[in-house]
């Protein structure tokens, strides 16, 4: 039988994935397929990589066992991988500064990138800084009003930002622009994108720059146990940490894979980001994959009290996952996520972003169902400082307090 | 010298189902030898910023694929000879099933399709009804195809080979860099006459139409400029707006015809 680790087989998931883009990115596309290829298994690159996710980024990052969480709980033990404490404050430095690396070697000097919650707009502009490159990002309008405070970040670290004016103003639209500028730019320009989509390529070299989270967990949790952990729990919006949790796991049977989507305001009211539990099969952003449309086709508009959730797609590799059930996808709504927000930072002392407050959540209400000798592990994706502007507006909205 | 071909895009159903038809039968007037009928998608990945923006607005009016389909219909009826095709992304026919998609549209007059988004590795499924339907399946190739890959989509590509101009999407241009005009020299050559070679992207003026066909093309793609003189007209002044597009169709006629 195939190993689940083997995909994707000829660029395909199953028959998710695929190249679905304008002939003018073929060449370019082509040429980050050999480059990468040719980069994967050299030991001259990894060593470089690892010198800047140990020495710049902090590396490797805590595995932390949350006592109070799981006290309060009351029943599987919650560990929390802390991608919060990566430089940047999220993971996306790890795949940012993995593909900085590449677009170096293949001699390109500007890097495009979309960013939606601003985490991967910031890791690009970063690690373009500490690498000599010059960053461009596109980011929707809507986002750069729910996330000031990362668009000053970028600018700081040299960035320039373009705001995103057309369709919904969100982080689709931002990849939208970024691949009209590769299309426009594609000689000399590297398209660094930020989550496990877009066309092969993309969803398996994040995935592998992202892997470095599962890696470290299956080593940690060695300092705790010599049981192999019960339950991973990520939150997906194009499944980027959950795809590097997950990954070197895939073929460990014993080992539950839940993802966690944005739920929004229930899944009734329409109101969400939950593609896989909610989406159909569709062509977008260069790939096959599940969509949140309309009955014509016609990508909806989606909604996440997190902007990194609010996407209407997710990576093909979680499809296939779904389709064969080796992992689970769930919801949790803007509530819900609120919920552990306080939570979180009330027994443990941890800000958490509030996008992997939804597999927080989810692993609040899983724990109780299991044995306290069973262990849960959640990647803590990313640190709350970018949220609390909109953690205040939602309090004030819910609770009349401030 | 052969007369060159123009095909013009409009967007189905843009400004408003009414318009939209008295304004291809303006161009068809105008001397147009091909249709192509965008069906808008939200999002338009290879489009620049007007048809973008008619995309968007089509799809606020409610627009939709069949709305489009009854279009062309209707276009049919009126213009039994004349060859129609289709531009939109690919998920547009991946929603409904290739299959049933690309039936509905024959059944509608469809003559082929155009699909910015649709690579010929991806292409197996939509080619097999292509094939079945007899519906012609327009590749696109822009200046930076290998040699190797041109000769596999003038293989695969029936109808017409659609020419990428330029490194962008769709949209006026000023002018034209020497690089489009080596790419459609080098396509023509790879071609030996066995496919027409259309170029589109930027095109809009006689002078531009006069510079593709000297460098080999068979006919050219004219839209957005089409879309921009809809827009520049108010929704009330329909008369005005048919009047001027059928002069400047016939222009662009006259540089096809007059080498």
């Amino acid at each position: 039988m195939t190993k689940l680790r083997e995909f994707p087989i000829a660029g395909k998931y199953g028959k998710y994935g695929g190249k679905y883009i304008p002939e003018t990115l073929v060449p370019a596309i082509n040429e980050l397929e050999d480059a990468y290829e040719k980069i994967r298994n050299d030991s001259n690159f990894k060593k470089e990589l690892d010198y800047y996710l140990q020495n710049y980024a902090g590396r490797p990052t805590p595995l932390f066992f949350a006592k109070n969480l799981t006290e309060y709980v009351g029943g599987a033990r919650i560990f929390l991988k802390r991608e919060d404490l990566l430089h940047g404050g999220a993971h996306k430095t790890n795949n940012c500064l993995g593909q900085c690396l590449l677009a170096k070697k293949m001699g390109k000097k500007r890097i495009i990138a979309e960013t939606g919650a601003g985490q991967h707009g910031v890791g690009t502009a970063m690690a373009a800084a500490v690498l000599g490159l010059k960053a461009e990002i596109y980011m929707g309008s809507i986002d750069i009003e729910r996330q000031k405070l990362n668009l000053f970040r970028m600018e700081l670290l040299g960035a320039k930002v373009h705001s995103v004016n057309s369709g919904t103003k969100t982080l689709k639209d931002a990849i939208n622009e970024a691949l009209r500028d590769w299309i426009t730019n594609v000689k000399d320009t590297y398209y660094l994108i930020g989550s496990v989509v877009g066309p092969h390529p993309y969803p398996m070299m994040v995935r592998d720059f992202q892997s470095v989270i599962g890696e470290e967990i299956k080593s940690q949790l060695r300092n705790f146990t010599k049981r192999s952990p019960h339950a991973l729990i990520c939150c997906v919006g194009g499944g980027s940490n959950a795809m590097g949790t997950f990954f070197p796991f895939l073929d460990d049977k014993d080992v539950s894979l839940y993802g966690v989507e944005a739920g929004g305001l229930g899944i009734r009211t329409g109101k969400h980001s939950a593609t896989l539990n909610e989406g159909s099969e569709g062509i977008l952003h260069g790939m096959r994959t599940y969509l949140l449309q309309d009955e014509f086709g016609q990508i909806n508009d989606t909604h996440s009290i997190s902007a990194g959730l609010d996407y209407p797609g997710v990576g093909p590799q979680h499809v296939q996952l779904k389709d064969i059930e080796r992992a689970e996808y769930v919801t949790c709504t803007d509530n819900e996520a609120l919920d552990a927000f306080f939570k979180l930072s009330r027994l443990e002392g941890i800000i958490p972003a509030l996008e992997p407050c939804h597999a927080v959540s989810y692993a609040m209400k899983l724990a109780k169902k299991m044995r306290r000798d069973e262990n849960i592990i959640v990647t803590l994706s990313g640190r709350g400082d970018k949220d609390i502007d909109q953690v205040i507006k939602f309090r004030k909205k819910y609770t009349g307090r401030s | 010298m052969k007369q060159k071909g123009l095909i013009c895009y409009i967007m189905g159903g843009y400004p408003n189902p009414t318009t939209c038809e008295k304004i291809i039968s303006s161009i068809v007037d105008g001397g147009a030898d091909i249709i192509e009928i965008g069906i808008p998608f939200s999002d338009p990945i290879a489009d620049g910023p007007v048809i973008q923006e008619a995309s968007y607005r089509a799809l606020q009016n409610g627009i939709t694929p069949d709305k489009c389909l009854n279009l062309i219909k209707r276009t049919r009826k009126k213009y039994p000879e004349l060859p129609i095709v289709i531009m939109t992304y690919t998920n547009i026919l991946q929603k409904n099933g290739f299959r049933k998609f690309m039936e509905m549209a024959k059944d509608a007059g469809t003559d082929g399709f155009v699909l910015p988004d649709m690579t010929i590795e991806e292409s197996k499924e939509y080619l097999e009804y292509s094939k079945k339907l007899e519906l012609a399946s327009i590749f696109l190739v822009a200046p930076n195809t290998s040699n190797l890959r041109i000769r596999k989509t003038l293989d695969v590509s029936t109808g017409f080979v659609y020419v990428v101009s330029v490194y962008g999407t769709t949209g006026m241009r000023n002018s034209f860099n020497e690089y489009t005009l080596t790419a459609i020299k080098n396509i023509k050559k790879l071609s030996s006459n066995k496919k027409n070679i259309s170029v589109g992207f930027g095109i809009s003026t006689p002078h531009h139409i006069k510079l593709m066909s000297n460098y080999g093309a068979d006919a050219v793609i004219v839209g957005s400029a089409i879309i921009k003189m809809i827009n520049s007209n108010k929704v009330s002044n329909i008369i005005h707006l048919q009047k001027k597009l059928l002069n400047y169709i016939k222009s662009l006629k006259t540089a096809c015809t007059n080498r």
